[in-house]
C-alpha cells in the first residue's frame, strides 16, 4: 500500500476537504510542487489554480483554490485557501470603498431619514391622486 | 354592549402580532442553527493560522513585524460589529454600552479614537456618537462573507502601519448559549502574545521565495479571518437574541390575549344580565 499523509484544505469560511492522500500537486507562486508524504517543512504562497490530489487508494481529487499558502509538515500538509482571488489593487479599492460609504454614511443622514422623507413623498402622491380622482366624478 | 367590539378588534390585532412574532421566532431558531454551524466552519482556517505564524515567528527573530511590536499608545481603532436589523432585544444596545464606557476610559487617558464600523445599527449609532467613522460596511446579510470584511479591515491595518493608530479592537457579540451572548473587545493589533504559540522546536521551513512576504501575507489574513469570524459569531447572536426576544413577545401577547377575552367575556355577560333585567322589569310593569 502507498504511504499516505494527513492533507487539509481549509478557507477562511469553510473546511474544503481532509483526509489522507498519497500526493498533492499545486501551483505555488515559484512553480508547479508535488508534494509526497514525508516531504521536508514548506511553506510557500500559492497561485490560483488547481489542487490534484490523489487520495488513498488513488483516487484524484480536484479543487480549485484561488491563491492562499501551503505548509507542509513530514506527517501533514495544510493548504490554507483564500476564498476570492486577491490582488493588491481589489483589496485598495475594497478599502477605498469601505471608506466612501463610511462618509457618505456619516454625511447624508441615515436610512431612517430617508424613510421619513420617501414616506412624505408618499402622501404627497397619494393626496394628489385623490384630488384627481374628485375631479373627474364631478 | 360597551366597549364589546373595539376590545374583540384589539383581540384580533394582537392575535394577528403574535402570529408574526412566532414567525420570527421559529425562522430565527433555523437561521441561528446554520449560522452556529458557520462559526464552527472557521475555527480550522485560524488554528491552521495560528500555528503556522508561531513557527515562523519563533523561527524569524531578526524580522520584527510591526504586528506583533507594542507601542505607546495615542490613538486607538474599533472595528465594530453589529446587526443589520433590530428586534433583537439589547444586543447592539449592551455592545455599543460597552464601546461608549471604553471610550470615557480612553479619553480620561486622552487617548482619540476612530471606528471601522460592520452592520446598520452601529452605523446609525456611531452617527449620533459623534465618533470618528473611517470604514462602513453593511448589508452581510444571512451569509456573510470574507470578502465582505476586506475592505474594512485593510482601512483599518493601513491605520495602523501608518502609525494613525497604534492599537486595533475588535466588537462584537459572542455566543455563550442560546440564552446568553455577551459583547467583547478583543485586541487584534498588536497580535497579543498569548496568540502566538511558544513552542520549543530545533527544525524550521524552507521557504519559496522568502518567509517575509509569507509572514505578511499571512498576518493580514489572520486578523481578516479574525474579524470574519467575529461576524459569523455576531450573526449566531443575533438570531438566537430574536429568537429570544420573539419568544419572550409571543408570550406577552398571549397573556394580552387571555386578560382580554377576560374583560370581554364579563362586559358580555353585563349586557346579557342588563338586556334580561330590563325585559323582566318591563314584563312587571305590563302585568
Amino acid at each position: 500500500m502507498a504511504m499516505t499523509v494527513q492533507l487539509d484544505v481549509v478557507s477562511a469560511e469553510e473546511k474544503i476537504f481532509s483526509g489522507l492522500v498519497e500526493s498533492v500537486q499545486v501551483t505555488g507562486s515559484e512553480g508547479e510542487l508535488g508534494i509526497l508524504p514525508f516531504h521536508a517543512p514548506l511553506l510557500t504562497p500559492l497561485k490560483p489554480g488547481m489542487v490534484r490530489i490523489v487520495k488513498q487508494f488513488g483516487e484524484e481529487h480536484v479543487i480549485y483554490v484561488a491563491g492562499g499558502v501551503l505548509e507542509v509538515q513530514p506527517d501533514s500538509i495544510t493548504v490554507l485557501a483564500d476564498v476570492a482571488v486577491r490582488g493588491e489593487d481589489l483589496d485598495e479599492q475594497a478599502a477605498l470603498d469601505a471608506q466612501k460609504r463610511a462618509t457618505e454614511a456619516m454625511q447624508h443622514a441615515g436610512a431612517d431619514f430617508n424613510y421619513a422623507e420617501a414616506a412624505a413623498q408618499l402622501a404627497e402622491a397619494i393626496a394628489q391622486l385623490r384630488v384627481i380622482q374628485k375631479l373627474r366624478k364631478k | 354592549m360597551a366597549g364589546g367590539k373595539e376590545i374583540k378588534s384589539k383581540i384580533g390585532s394582537i392575535n394577528n402580532t403574535r402570529k408574526i412574532t412566532s414567525a420570527m421566532e421559529k425562522v430565527a431558531v433555523s437561521k441561528m442553527r446554520k449560522a452556529q454551524e458557520r462559526v464552527a466552519a472557521t475555527r480550522p482556517y485560524a488554528e491552521g493560522m495560528r500555528k503556522v505564524i508561531g513557527n515562523i515567528a519563533q523561527g524569524n527573530i531578526e524580522y520584527r513585524h510591526p504586528y506583533l511590536s507594542e507601542r505607546d499608545v495615542k490613538r486607538v481603532g474599533y472595528i465594530i460589529i453589529s446587526t443589520d436589523r433590530g428586534l433583537c432585544g439589547g444586543l447592539n444596545t449592551n455592545e455599543f454600552k460597552k464601546v461608549v464606557l471604553e471610550m470615557k476610559s480612553w479619553k480620561n487617558k486622552n487617548v482619540e479614537a476612530e471606528f471601522a464600523v460592520i452592520g446598520n445599527k452601529a452605523t446609525a449609532f456611531f452617527k449620533r456618537f459623534g465618533g470618528k467613522v473611517v470604514a462602513q460596511q453593511t448589508g452581510s446579510g444571512d451569509v456573510p462573507r470574507l470578502a465582505d470584511v476586506i475592505g474594512t479591515v485593510k482601512v483599518m491595518l493601513q491605520a495602523y502601519l501608518d502609525g494613525r493608530i497604534d492599537r486595533l479592537f475588535l466588537v462584537y457579540n459572542t455566543f455563550v448559549n442560546t440564552m446568553k451572548q455577551e459583547p467583547v473587545i478583543d485586541q487584534l493589533l498588536p497580535l497579543p502574545k498569548a496568540d502566538i504559540a511558544q513552542k520549543e522546536h530545533n527544525w524550521d521551513y524552507l521557504y519559496e521565495p522568502d518567509p517575509q512576504p509569507i509572514l505578511d501575507m499571512l498576518l493580514d489574513r489572520y486578523i481578516e479571518s479574525q474579524v470574519y469570524q467575529g461576524v459569523v459569531e455576531n450573526a449566531a447572536s443575533e438570531h438566537a437574541a430574536r429568537m429570544v426576544a420573539m419568544k419572550a413577545a409571543t408570550d406577552n401577547a398571549g397573556n394580552l390575549m387571555d386578560d382580554l377575552k377576560l374583560v370581554y367575556n364579563k362586559a358580555r355577560q353585563a349586557a346579557i344580565t342588563q338586556e334580561l333585567s330590563e325585559i323582566v322589569a318591563g314584563a312587571a310593569a305590563v302585568g
